[in-house]
């Protein structure tokens, strides 16, 4: 096929908004929405403080099947407030995780698919955020123990504060190139650390250190994918077919702190540090 | 930026005889000890004005911080697995925030903190009581890492005790607002507060204790949380492994409700 041909069949998974991929991953005709954006659940907080609300608060939680398995999907609206987690978004992935996790001891084996597009904690509702993060985190360890659950950051967000973490609790990550993945975003390190630290208008800059080729090579992440719906769709499916990995990546103290150890202290840091650090004879490692 | 000394402070006050874990980096302290006849490792991160990371110094959790507490924990996990009594962990908690820097993010901060909540939540779910002291400020990605998966969480009455998610000139940049516009919003809005009245009302705290003196403790105020941190543990036993204990309160009531509709629709 050549590359005109290739692109004009592909999907893009990044321009599709949150339903509409949820709707994309799930086995035809298997879609359905729980607290649909009818039934107008919205933010108690963001009234108060004259900033308008969403039907969905930025969070779509559907229940379908992936090759038959029943499975759930959290996928965040990056477009609302940044895809940011307040009370109720953040209750609605918690929840579901927690469903699924009793699912299983129930002998149902749920699996759950999440969305990342987030700038981590909505501050409008700063320590609910912190706190339904803080669930959903205890919710991944819980399922996780059970079945896979599988993290997709496409972008054009990327998964930041609290939720990168909750990213790096997962079995297994996905990205595309477009995708970053860190904890603090740029723009909060320039305000604590200054400009010479981190300057959050020099894109490529935080692309060679947090995009998703770079958390690859790195080995911080198991997938890197094209925006293409039918690849990621894919991924999807071999990573559950995988089913869980013999030891999660936010298990492997020994080898990251081995790893830190044989960094020199006043060493400058940039891709091809961390690429040489944690790529070469990843023995143990983290892939 | 004076360093708080209060993590350290109450880090020996609950283990007053208990010789700390060689090998972590200074950052970390922890013991085994008892706390009445209970088995109990006792956690906390420390300011360390030569950390390797320099944007670490000052008791953020950073990446030699986030992998560590999950290597000691797993540690306690792992030799606890056959026990009937699960030690008990306790974290003492005084972080000013997650370690801001161009290291930490090219090294994957956000993976080390994964570390240490996997491993507190896992060592939940494994049956051990996990508690969370804050004796000083529980900011954001630290406070998630040290302390959040606690199945209860205490805090001590005092004006030093903070909990947010970000710093306040953070917070105005990214909201665009100003600081003072900031403060007013959190007046009048719990969640967006930072003291602990307002921490309080979001009922995520199992229970909240005055001392006399907070960084100078007596002997009656050490008693009285070592004996509060004995009825968590005894709470615990009688309860669950989960986290279910903190939707209690009134302005959580959307929280209650999401579940309650998802389980229906479910």
């Amino acid at each position: 096929m050549t590359d005109t041909a290739r692109l004009l069949q592909s999907r893009s998974f990044i321009e599709l908004g949150a339903r509409q991929r949820a709707r994309a991953l799930l086995d035809q005709g298997s879609f359905r929405e729980l607290i649909g954006p009818f039934e107008r659940m919205m933010s108690p907080w963001l009234p108060k403080q004259g900033i308008v609300t969403q039907a969905d608060d930025g969070v779509v939680i559907a229940k379908g099947t992936i090759e038959g398995q029943p499975t759930v999907i959290a996928a965040i609206e990056g477009s609302f407030q940044g895809g940011s987690m307040g009370e109720v978004g953040g209750a609605k992935i918690a929840g579901a995780l927690e469903l699924a996790a009793e699912d299983n001891r129930n002998g149902i084996p749920t699996r759950a698919v999440l969305l990342l597009e987030t700038g981590g904690v909505r501050l409008q509702e700063a320590n609910l955020g912190l706190a339904a993060i803080a669930e959903i985190q205890a919710a991944i360890v819980d399922l996780r123990q059970y079945q896979p659950v599988i993290a997709v950051i496409a972008g054009p967000v990327g998964c930041f504060g609290g939720m990168s973490i909750a990213a790096g609790l997962c079995s297994y990550l996905i990205v595309t190139q477009e995708a970053r993945l860190g904890l603090n975003g740029p723009q909060v390190i320039e305000q604590e650390a200054g400009i010479e630290e981190y300057d959050s208008r020099d894109r490529p800059f935080i692309w060679s250190l947090t995009g998703g080729e770079q958390r690859h090579v790195t080995g911080l992440v198991d997938a890197y994918v094209p925006d293409d719906t039918e690849t990621i769709h894919a991924q999807i499916r071999t990573c559950f077919r995988q089913g869980k990995p013999a030891l999660e990546r936010s298990r492997r103290y020994a080898w990251f702190l081995d790893r830190l150890g044989r960094l020199e202290p006043e060493q400058p840091i940039d891709a091809v540090t961390v690429r040489d650090l944690y790529a070469a004879g990843d023995e143990g490692g983290v892939k | 930026m004076t360093l708080s000394t209060r993590g350290l402070i109450w880090f020996n006050a609950l283990s007053p005889n208990a010789k700390p874990f060689e090998g972590l980096p200074a950052s970390l302290k922890v013991c085994d000890t008892t706390l009445g006849s209970l088995p109990a490792r006792v956690i906390a991160v420390v300011p360390d004005e030569q950390n390797p990371f320099p944007r670490a110094r000052c008791g953020e959790v950073g990446l030699l911080e986030g992998w560590g507490l999950g290597r000691i924990i797993n540690e306690a996990i792992e030799a606890d697995r056959d026990h009937d009594t699960k030690r008990a962990l306790v974290a003492i908690i005084d972080v000013p925030s997650q370690a801001y820097g161009r290291r930490e993010e090219a090294l994957g901060i956000h993976q080390a903190l994964a570390g240490a909540v996997d491993a507190y939540a896992r060592a939940r779910l494994a049956g051990h009581p996990v508690i969370g002291l804050i004796v000083g400020k529980a900011m954001s990605g630290a406070f998630l890492a040290h302390g959040y998966q606690a199945n209860r969480l205490i805090a001590l009455r005092d004006p030093g005790v903070e909990v947010h998610a970000m710093g306040k000139a953070s917070a105005a940049r990214i909201t665009l607002r100003s600081v003072d516009e900031l403060e007013a919003l959190a007046a009048n809005i719990p969640p967006m507060a930072y003291d602990l009245h307002n921490y309080a009302s979001l009922g995520l705290l199992w229970e909240t204790l005055s001392v006399e003196r907070i960084e100078r403790p007596t002997e009656g105020d050490i008693n009285r949380v070592s004996e509060c941190l004995q009825q968590a543990v005894a709470d615990i036993a009688a309860g669950s492994h989960d986290l279910r204990g903190r939707l209690d309160a009134s302005n959580r009531s959307a929280s209650r409700q999401v579940r309650e509709k998802l389980l229906e629709q479910w």
